[in-house]
């Protein structure tokens, strides 16, 4: 295998990480809430991720930058190609990241309500938006020949250059369906870590959530069926680009039957294996994403020659040499002591009340 | 395109508030723990312990903003400056990515492994968490640094001549630039005085202003009794110590680093002094009332030959002027404007000097008058060894004690001083001699966006300021806490993986009660 592949291969491995990771976190953060009936019960849904979110965030820096000093252009492309929404991942993260880390500081419980509902608030608003642009990693950009998007003068146009893309039919399938995968993948990881009411009532969102997946996965397979527009919507997509009907066919059933097998390994107490699926069924959606247009990893919608591929975005050889040494050391070493402070962490977090002298 | 730029400005600063707050508070932690481990006397542990948990904590506030903000950074280069991307992304790209796998990692885990992990792990574990954060930030700012480096001094690279794009030729003589040695120290340096400023604010506000802990409220003497205000009178004389030593360390190595710029860019330091004509035994001028276009000054009080003693280390050497280089440079690189602005940079480089030293004078002054626990109030201590108390009254002593827990601002404005002028005074360049900033920006771009983004950052940013001073400030009102201990007999082995557990009929089962703090 050649360097740009393995270095693809790590870009890929780098999101699936990020959005699994994190997608529980953010689904914790939007449950709390929910799950949650005092100030107590909520701490207690917070803290299973309280030593590993800022871990778990640093993916996406991964992610980000792996995929600069792999594939500068692709970099550079996707990111001034998505600016306002972009500014607006970055908001929402500052006020998840503040608002989780804050809430605990300070015991006055109007400041830790307040957390409480931006954390909620921005973690859903960040799903929701990755999950749009999800669909334009698959759909592309209106790229020119620079590699660049661009709009014709005016306020309108100016502002509208790069939020455009999200007003689709596919950007909204993949906002809600983000939203829907990573409430049952925080409901699963809270059954799993916690006891108590909290565990309960993440055993009901769970249950909820899993049946909200099968629509998801039954409306692909009509898509499928049907051949509606929804053709490279953001789960539809794995195979959008070159696929038939029968692909989406397909990929609508897997996912609706993976979303029943967590339903029932949920009922059975299967807690485990139920979050499990759930990873498997989000890290699959990143890689089919990815994977969907081939060798293209940004779509030109203007004009195909002036797509991005793996090889015309690619750092020189050189380059991708030296993040090969230092790669080949440091990520495995970051699993090592990243899989560490998940055992360390592994008792569950007692929910309910105890009585402290 | 200034708009992007001030954009830049903005959220990079703003980042730089917090990011050397992260740096020292996290070696800070670490030490205090240290020796809170190595201590014999319980007594003293448990006060260092107490201190630990407290800088600690305002180590993490602090490192979320710095987290949140830094978010920020590594998307912008692609977001506002593609064309910077994809020209040197050989050279940007592996060295943000090497930052993030060597060092963000390390730092995001074992945090997390710290805070939550006093009552898991075994101690010198636990201890050994916090000395793996402190390293972790010393390693970021030193790549992260590198990068820099690269745009006041492009080292390590070729010149693709078909597409023009700039190759790393060897990351270990990128990681070996001559300005990265000079910047580095200086920039941990200045870090030190910040947080070091800090813990003297908090410490001295506690000790002897703000609110008595629970046991020591009513008399003096109770107050001066009170283990846990001998602990905040200890932060607040470390962290004088850090700030003295600082600028101790920010004066040595800033000097470094002059003489390091004065051969690599010319031009800056010329425009730092204003110096327009190539002078020999040329004079440091303290400050200038009237223009600095280069016409007479109204007033400007100098200091003879102290200029070419800074630029190179000899008092009559020959420092070169603004006009002669302008003159080189258009030779060399085409017509056009290769000097930066130069009041920009002759003001903020002195404000980052006096101002920053001044900071180091007020914590030398705070050393001397609680020397050997004295009462800085009383009529013994504040007698400053060349000063009669006359000079320095009782009320006046009282005032500046007041004032103290703003010193922050000092350190703080004197490295964002530090990095306009580093940063404004490269200009028209983006990378020396390689590329002009203008050329730097997303093609695509549109002023709409530049506008809603800054605004939209600038607001949050400001919001995210006053929740994270409302915050120290209530931590810093607390009473001191013990960390949680580890339990001295192994906890019952409990459900850990959770499966085959009905949790219908399972409420309320065994598990240890875990009481959250978050
Ligand atoms: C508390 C902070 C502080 C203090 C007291 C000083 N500095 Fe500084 N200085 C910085 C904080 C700083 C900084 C923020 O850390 C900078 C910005 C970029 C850098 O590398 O360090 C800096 C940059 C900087 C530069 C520009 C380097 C470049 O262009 O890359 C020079 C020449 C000096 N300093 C010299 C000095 C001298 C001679 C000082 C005192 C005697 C001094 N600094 C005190
Ligand atoms: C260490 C990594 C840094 C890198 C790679 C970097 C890079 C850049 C780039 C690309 C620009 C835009 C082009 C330009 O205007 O010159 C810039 C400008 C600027 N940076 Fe830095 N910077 C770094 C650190 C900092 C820090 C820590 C600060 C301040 C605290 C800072 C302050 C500024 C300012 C004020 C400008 C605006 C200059 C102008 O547009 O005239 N920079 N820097
Ligand atoms: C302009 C270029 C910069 C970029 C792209 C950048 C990027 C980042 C990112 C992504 C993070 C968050 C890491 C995490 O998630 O844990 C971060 C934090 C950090 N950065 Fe920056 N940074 C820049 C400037 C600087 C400078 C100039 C320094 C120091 C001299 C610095 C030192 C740090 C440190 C020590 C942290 C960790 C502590 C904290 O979060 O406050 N950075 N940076």
């Amino acid at each position: 295998m050649d360097l740009v592949t393995v270095w693809f291969a790590i870009v890929v491995l780098c999101w699936v990480l990020f959005f699994t990771l994190e997608g529980f976190d953010f689904g914790v953060g939007v449950l709390a809430p929910l799950v949650g009936r005092d100030e107590h019960e909520r701490g207690a849904a917070l803290k299973t991720i309280g030593p590993f979110w800022d871990g778990n965030e640093v993916w996406l820096v991964a992610a980000i930058g792996v995929t600069y000093a792999a594939f500068p252009a692709w970099y550079a492309a996707l990111l001034s190609g998505t600016y306002l929404p972009m500014v607006g991942v970055l908001l929402l993260l500052a006020g998840r990241g503040v608002a989780l880390e804050f809430r605990g500081k300070h015991s006055d419980p109007r400041w830790r309500r307040r957390c409480e509902v931006v954390l909620a608030l921005c973690s859903a608003g960040i799903v929701a938006l990755w999950g749009a642009l999800l669909s334009v990693f698959v759909r592309g950009l209106a790229l020119g020949a620079d590699g660049e998007v661009v709009s014709q003068p005016g306020l309108a146009a100016g502002l509208g250059r790069t939020v455009a893309p999200l007003f689709t039919v596919e950007a909204a399938f993949g906002a809600v369906a983000a939203l829907v995968l990573s409430v049952l993948l925080g409901a699963t990881f809270l059954a799993l870590r916690t006891t108590g009411p909290v565990r309960l009532r993440a055993h009901r969102v769970a249950a909820g959530a899993a049946a909200g997946v099968v629509a998801l996965g039954a409306a692909v397979a009509v898509a499928g069926l049907t051949g509606a527009t929804l053709a490279g919507g953001a789960i539809g997509a794995s195979t959008g680009a070159t696929s038939t009907g029968l692909g989406l066919l397909v990929v609508g059933a897997l996912v609706a039957a993976a979303a029943v097998v967590v339903a029932v390994a949920t009922r059975l107490g299967r807690e485990g294996a139920a979050f499990a699926v759930v990873s498997l069924l989000v890290a699959g959606v990143v890689v089919a994403v990815l994977l969907a247009n081939g060798d293209v990893v940004l779509p030109s919608t203007l004009d195909p020659a002036a797509s991005l591929t793996r090889e015309s975005a690619a750092a020189t050889p050189a380059a991708l040499g030296l993040i090969t040494a230092f790669g080949a050391v440091a990520v495995p070493g970051v699993v090592v002591y990243q899989v560490w402070s998940y055992w360390v962490f592994r008792r569950r977090v007692a929910s309910e009340r105890i009585a402290t002298a | 395109m200034d708009i992007t730029r001030l954009q830049f400005a903005v959220v990079t600063i703003y980042h730089y508030l917090f990011v050397p707050l992260s740096i020292s508070l996290a070696s800070l932690t670490a030490g205090l723990q240290t020796t809170s481990v190595l201590t014999r006397d319980p007594e003293r542990a448990q006060r260092l312990r107490r201190s630990t948990m407290l800088v600690g904590k305002l180590l993490l506030v602090t490192f979320a903003v710095g987290v949140v903000t830094g978010l920020v950074q590594e998307f912008q280069f692609g977001m506002g400056w593609s064309a910077f991307a994809r020209f040197y992304g050989d050279v940007f790209g592996p060295t943000l990515a090497i930052e993030g796998m060597l060092a963000f990692f390390l730092e995001a885990t074992f945090l997390g492994l710290w805070f939550f992990g006093w009552d898991r792990l075994p101690r010198l574990v636990h201890l050994a968490t916090i000395w793996i954060v402190a390293v972790g930030t010393l390693i970021s700012a030193y790549i992260i640094l590198g990068a820099n480096s690269f745009m006041q001094h492009p080292v390590a690279y070729q010149l693709d001549p078909t597409t023009g794009r700039a190759h790393l030729s060897s990351f270990a003589e990128l990681m070996t630039n001559p300005v990265l040695f000079a910047t580095f120290p200086h920039t941990i340096a200045g870090a030190a005085m910040l947080g070091g400023a800090l813990l003297l604010s908090i410490g001295s506000w506690r000790r002897w202003i703000g609110p008595a802990p629970a046991g020591a409220a009513g008399s003096p003497e109770a107050r001066n009794a009170d283990p846990d205000q001998r602990a905040f009178a200890g932060i607040a004389r470390l962290g004088a110590w850090t700030t003295v030593a600082g600028g101790l360390a920010t004066a040595l190595t800033g000097d470094v680093l002059g003489k390091v710029m004065t051969s690599v860019q010319p031009m800056k330091m010329a425009a730092a002094e204003a110096l327009y004509t190539t002078t020999t035994g040329a004079p440091f001028s303290l400050l200038t009332i009237g223009n600095l276009d280069g016409s007479r000054p109204i007033f400007s009080l100098d200091i003879p030959y102290l200029l070419s003693f800074l630029a190179t280390g000899e008092f009559d050497s020959t420092v070169k002027g603004i006009d002669d280089l302008q003159a080189q440079y258009s030779q060399q690189f085409g017509p056009g404007d290769y000097a930066p602005m130069i009041p920009l940079a002759y003001w903020s480089f002195r404000a980052m000097i006096t101002i920053g030293l001044l900071s180091a004078l007020i914590a030398g002054v705070y050393l001397w008058l609680t020397r050997k626990g004295l009462d800085p109030r009383e009529p013994k201590a504040s007698a400053l060894p060349f000063m009669s108390q006359r000079l320095f009254p009782r009320p006046l002593v009282q005032l500046s004690l007041r004032m103290l827990p703003t010193l922050p601002l000092l350190p703080a404005a004197a490295g964002t001083a530090g990095w306009v002028f580093t940063e404004t005074a490269r200009q028209p360049w983006l990378a020396f001699g390689l590329t002009l900033t203008k050329d730097g920006i997303s093609p695509g771009l549109t002023a709409a966006e530049a506008w809603f983004s800054l605004a939209a950052f600038t607001a949050v940013y400001g919001v995210l300021a006053v929740v994270w001073l409302r915050l120290v400030k209530h931590l810093v009102a607390q009473d001191l806490a013990d960390p949680p201990a580890r339990p001295a007999v192994p906890l019952p082995h409990e459900d850990d993986d959770g499966e085959g557990v009905n949790p219908d009929r399972d409420h309320g089962h065994s598990a240890q009660p875990v009481i959250p703090a978050y």
